[in-house]
């Protein structure tokens, strides 16, 4: 009754806090004495402007939008997952054993068994947060911060140790299979007519999100589960009258949302790198964590935001190189702007927007 | 009522105490008071009734300085006044009591009266003064306090004396009481009312705010209704009535009785004995408590709130664990909590109307159509398969619980949190009474409830009960346990102090046994 349209919750007031977030940007960009025009320009025709940018745009994407669900998934049951990071590199682990166990005939074989072996690894590194939440009450964000060290350190040792390579110097796994590597987007695009660049990374590993989209958004708001996930997300104690047990909620939507960040290996692992390295996730699990909160939480929101993150990304390198001026951590500030403004600084702009609807309306009756 | 006329003469030769001028107040587009002018003589003391939402709360707000009025004028005592905040009111002579009681708990009474108006960096002095102050003024009007005990340590009527208290020793001459009455037992409200008479009769001014009537009548001079952010009538008490009254509240004749006749017993279905509940620090708030309800009868448990009440309900519904045993239909049910839930309740055919509706019976951000079927989404009548969940069919349910039980907006695409009170307390009725249940489990079915909404729900109640279902019923509002209930237990302090045939008992003999009198005696 007394709130905005859902349309203007959901689109106006994030693209406010954009064009809102690029203004502060732009003014950092004038301080150093570049055109803040002209950095625009050149993030946008590198994260759009060709099909090689396009492919790393969409590719940096599709891990947002696993590490997003990822932290949707969880908030929708009040529980605040920051341990993306970890779960998805532990994940890396898992789908790195599966493929490396067989010499794979064909990725279309490889590939089911991989996700399970990411999903699994990456939602029993979430269980032990979990289990502890619900059992003995430790706080999640404090165990699952913890646990990005824990997994991190664990990947370091391995890598160093027992499935380090032995023909390089480097802290890194051998080679996966020929036959487990994924289609990338040149190669499923070209029997096609269509050509697309070769060197970026994207692969099929973005149908696998656009997959995991479909199934979160189905989950939420069509099975039992989702149901008494988002019961027991929006009130604790309704849902204890009502019988839902908060131990099992816990600790399955914790899973849910490990899996999901593990998907991430997928990508990154299966699809682009072809072996194990350290490192591989790169700052992913967090930047899901804006891009959730960017999307509302929904997974229509998170694709989009997900697609958002991936041109800043993407269009942050490029800026890098063609504006030397501007160094790697100005970059870091700008997309950092982007993540104050649409996330933590949201009720900025979403209070006054909706003062400006009540006003109307009042005008209007 | 012989004061009464002495009270007219005095109105006409002074300005009235407290005068409002079309006062206005808006949030957002909520309209919460339109144009209101009243006017307060000065040695009376005034009711105002509404329901809630009605702006009562608001107005006084504004006259306190904790809102500012977006049109009108305040005079006090014939002059105009602003009143930017509280200290302007209590500059202007205005003391508040407020609903939920403003003190510091682990404070002395002494402490706490002197809290913001000490006289000095040293607070011996002021002590030493408002020890003189305080016991004239306990002697003057009946306002007995030990002045050194600890506040948390007072009972609830007690605590709300320190409130008046503190308003008189800031020199208040005119006093706001908002639903003063909601923490007490009768006797202490009676008491209330004699201070508050005493105050009068010393020539104080007393604004009363309430939702029941029987308090106007009984306490008030001159009482104005608010409806809907309007004042709609100012009315000398003595010539109105409570029906009258009623329908200037609602808009609409209104029964204040519930129509019900004799009770058709059958077979006990509920069996409680011995019931022991400890909460969460390990304090025993059931202290091993035994009852029957018998099918086709009202059971209902009075008692002033937080003497086990919540802790009966709770354990019956599965909500909270304890010893003893429950038996349904000579059936032992599971207190440990360990193969027992909410949903084993439900599947036993007990059905729960929480007492804390937002925190339990609704999730608020839930559309109404996804309340209609909480806790019972479980129900095969709600799966489509495997998998998913029917939300046509649940919709559809939901529509017609919402036609059937009049809730309005007949929308179960809203937000249950913009439903108003009444209407989201029969979201919840109508999921619990439309399962047809064995027992259930009601617990302050009108809190916060308008008065039509009111009638529909004891309706409701009583129909359940003709169905030949066991009704156990949990109000704090002594009028609705003895005009609904077949039978009545009175708790105290986690024990059941006794138990009456509704028909048999009045509100004075309840009244003792819920001060904890013990059954001999009252």
């Amino acid at each position: 009754m007394d709130k905005m349209p859902r349309w203007a919750d959901v689109f106006l007031v994030p693209f406010i806090n954009l064009v809102l977030a690029f203004l502060v940007a732009g003014l950092v960009v004038l301080a150093i004495g570049e055109n803040p025009l002209h950095a625009i320009y050149f993030m946008v025709k590198g994260a759009l402007g060709s099909t090689s940018g396009l492919g790393y745009t969409l590719y940096y994407a599709t891990n947002y939008i696993f590490t997003g669900l990822a932290v949707a998934v969880a908030f929708h049951a009040r529980l605040f997952n920051i341990g993306g990071e970890g779960q998805a590199a532990v994940a890396g682990l898992g789908a790195a054993i599966v493929l490396l166990a067989f010499d794979w005939p064909h990725w279309s074989l490889a590939l089911p068994f991989a996700v399970l072996g990411a999903g699994v690894f990456g939602a029993a590194w979430a269980f032990i947060p979990a289990y502890l939440q619900a059992k003995r009450g430790s706080h999640i964000v404090i165990t699952t911060i913890m646990f990005n060290f824990i997994g991190a350190a664990l990947m370091g040792y391995l890598l160093n140790g027992i499935l380090k390579s032995p023909h390089t110097q480097n802290a890194e796994s051998l080679p996966f299979p020929a036959g487990a590597h994924l289609p990338t987007a040149h190669e499923v695009l070209a029997p096609l007519g269509i050509a697309f660049s070769k060197s970026a990374p994207l692969n099929i590993s973005f149908l696998l999100a656009i997959a995991c989209t479909v199934l979160v958004w189905f989950l939420l708001w069509r099975t039992r589960l989702g149901y008494e996930i988002r019961a027991f997300g929006h009130s604790e104690s309704a849902a204890k009258y009502a019988g839902i047990p908060a131990v099992k909620i816990t600790i399955i939507t914790m899973l849910i949302s490990g899996a999901l960040a593990g998907m991430l290996s997928i990508n990154v692992v299966m699809g682009e790198q072809e072996h194990l390295i350290k490192e591989f996730v790169g700052g992913a699990g967090f930047v899901g964590i804006a891009v959730a909160l960017m999307g509302r939480s929904h997974p229509l929101g998170i694709v989009l935001a997900a697609l958002l993150f991936g041109m800043l990304t993407q269009g942050g390198f490029e800026l890098l190189w063609e504006m030397p001026t501007i160094s790697r951590e100005m970059v870091l500030v700008i997309q950092a702007l982007i993540i104050l403004f649409t996330g933590a600084l949201n009720n900025l702009v979403h209070d006054p927007v909706e003062r400006i609807f009540l006003r109307l309306r009042k005008r209007k009756s | 009522m012989s004061e009464q006329s002495t009270k007219t003469g005095r109105q006409e030769t002074a300005a009235p105490a407290i005068e409002l001028i079309g006062i206005s107040k808006a949030f957002g587009p909520v309209q919460a008071n339109k144009d209101i002018s009243m006017s307060v003589a000065k040695g009376a003391i005034h009711g105002i009734v509404g329901e809630n939402g009605a702006g009562k709360s608001t107005l006084m707000s504004i006259l306190y300085g904790f809102y500012k009025a977006d049109a009108g004028e305040i005079f006090v005592n014939g002059v105009a006044t602003q009143i930017p905040d509280s200290q302007a009111a209590i500059k202007a002579g205005i003391g508040m009591v407020h609903q939920h009681f403003m003190l510091v708990e682990n404070f002395t009474v002494l402490e706490n009266i002197i809290l913001g108006v000490e006289d000095g960096a040293l607070i011996k002095p002021s002590l030493a003064k408002a020890r003189s102050v305080l016991l004239e003024l306990a002697h003057e009007y009946e306002l007995e306090v030990d002045p050194d005990e600890i506040v948390e340590n007072l009972s609830v009527g007690h605590q709300q004396r320190v409130e008046i208290l503190k308003a008189l020793y800031r020199q208040a001459d005119i006093l706001i009481l908002d639903e003063p009455t909601g923490v007490l037992t009768p006797t202490e409200a009676e008491h209330l009312f004699r201070i508050l008479r005493n105050l009068r009769d010393q020539g104080k001014t007393i604004i009363l705010i309430t939702h029941k009537l029987k308090e106007i009548m009984n306490a008030t001079d001159t009482v104005s209704v608010m409806r809907r952010g309007k004042m709609t009538a100012t009315v000398k008490t003595a010539e109105t009535s409570p029906p009258e009254l009623a329908e200037l509240m609602v808009g609409r004749k209104v029964l204040l009785q519930v129509d019900k006749s004799p009770p058709k017993l059958g077979e006990t279905v509920l069996e409680v004995s011995d019931l022991r509940v400890r909460n969460e620090f390990g304090v025993e708030r059931l202290k091993g408590i035994s009852f029957n309800v018998r099918a086709g009868e009202i059971l209902g448990i009075a008692g002033v709130a937080g003497n086990g009440q919540s802790e009966l309900l709770e354990v019956l519904g599965g909500i909270c664990t304890g010893t003893g045993s429950i038996k349904v239909h000579g059936d032992e049910l599971d207190l440990t909590g360990n193969h027992s839930d909410g949903q084993s309740r439900r599947a036993r055919g007990i059905a729960h109307v929480p007492e804390d509706r937002q925190r339990l019976g609704l999730i608020m951000d839930f559309m109404a159509w996804e309340n209609a079927c909480f806790g019972y989404h479980h129900d095969p009548k709600y799966q489509k398969n495997w998998l998913m969940m029917d939300n046509a069919a649940i919709l559809a349910d939901a529509a017609a619980k919402m036609e059937n039980f009049d809730i309005r907006p007949p929308n179960p695409r809203l937000l249950a949190q913009n439903f108003s009170g009444g209407n989201q307390q029969k979201i919840v009725l109508a999921r619990e009474i439309e399962r047809n249940p064995e027992i259930l489990l009601v617990g302050q079915p009108t809190r916060g409830v308008d008065i039509g909404a009111i009638e529909f729900i004891h309706k409701q109640i009583v129909a359940l009960r003709d169905a030949g279902k066991a009704i156990l019923l949990v109000s704090v509002e002594l009028d609705e346990i003895l005009s609904l209930t077949d039978r009545v237990a009175v708790m105290f302090d986690g024990n059941i102090q006794g138990e009456r045939v509704t028909a048999e008992t009045d509100e004075k003999e309840l009244g003792l046994m819920m001060a904890g009198a013990s059954e001999e005696a009252a």
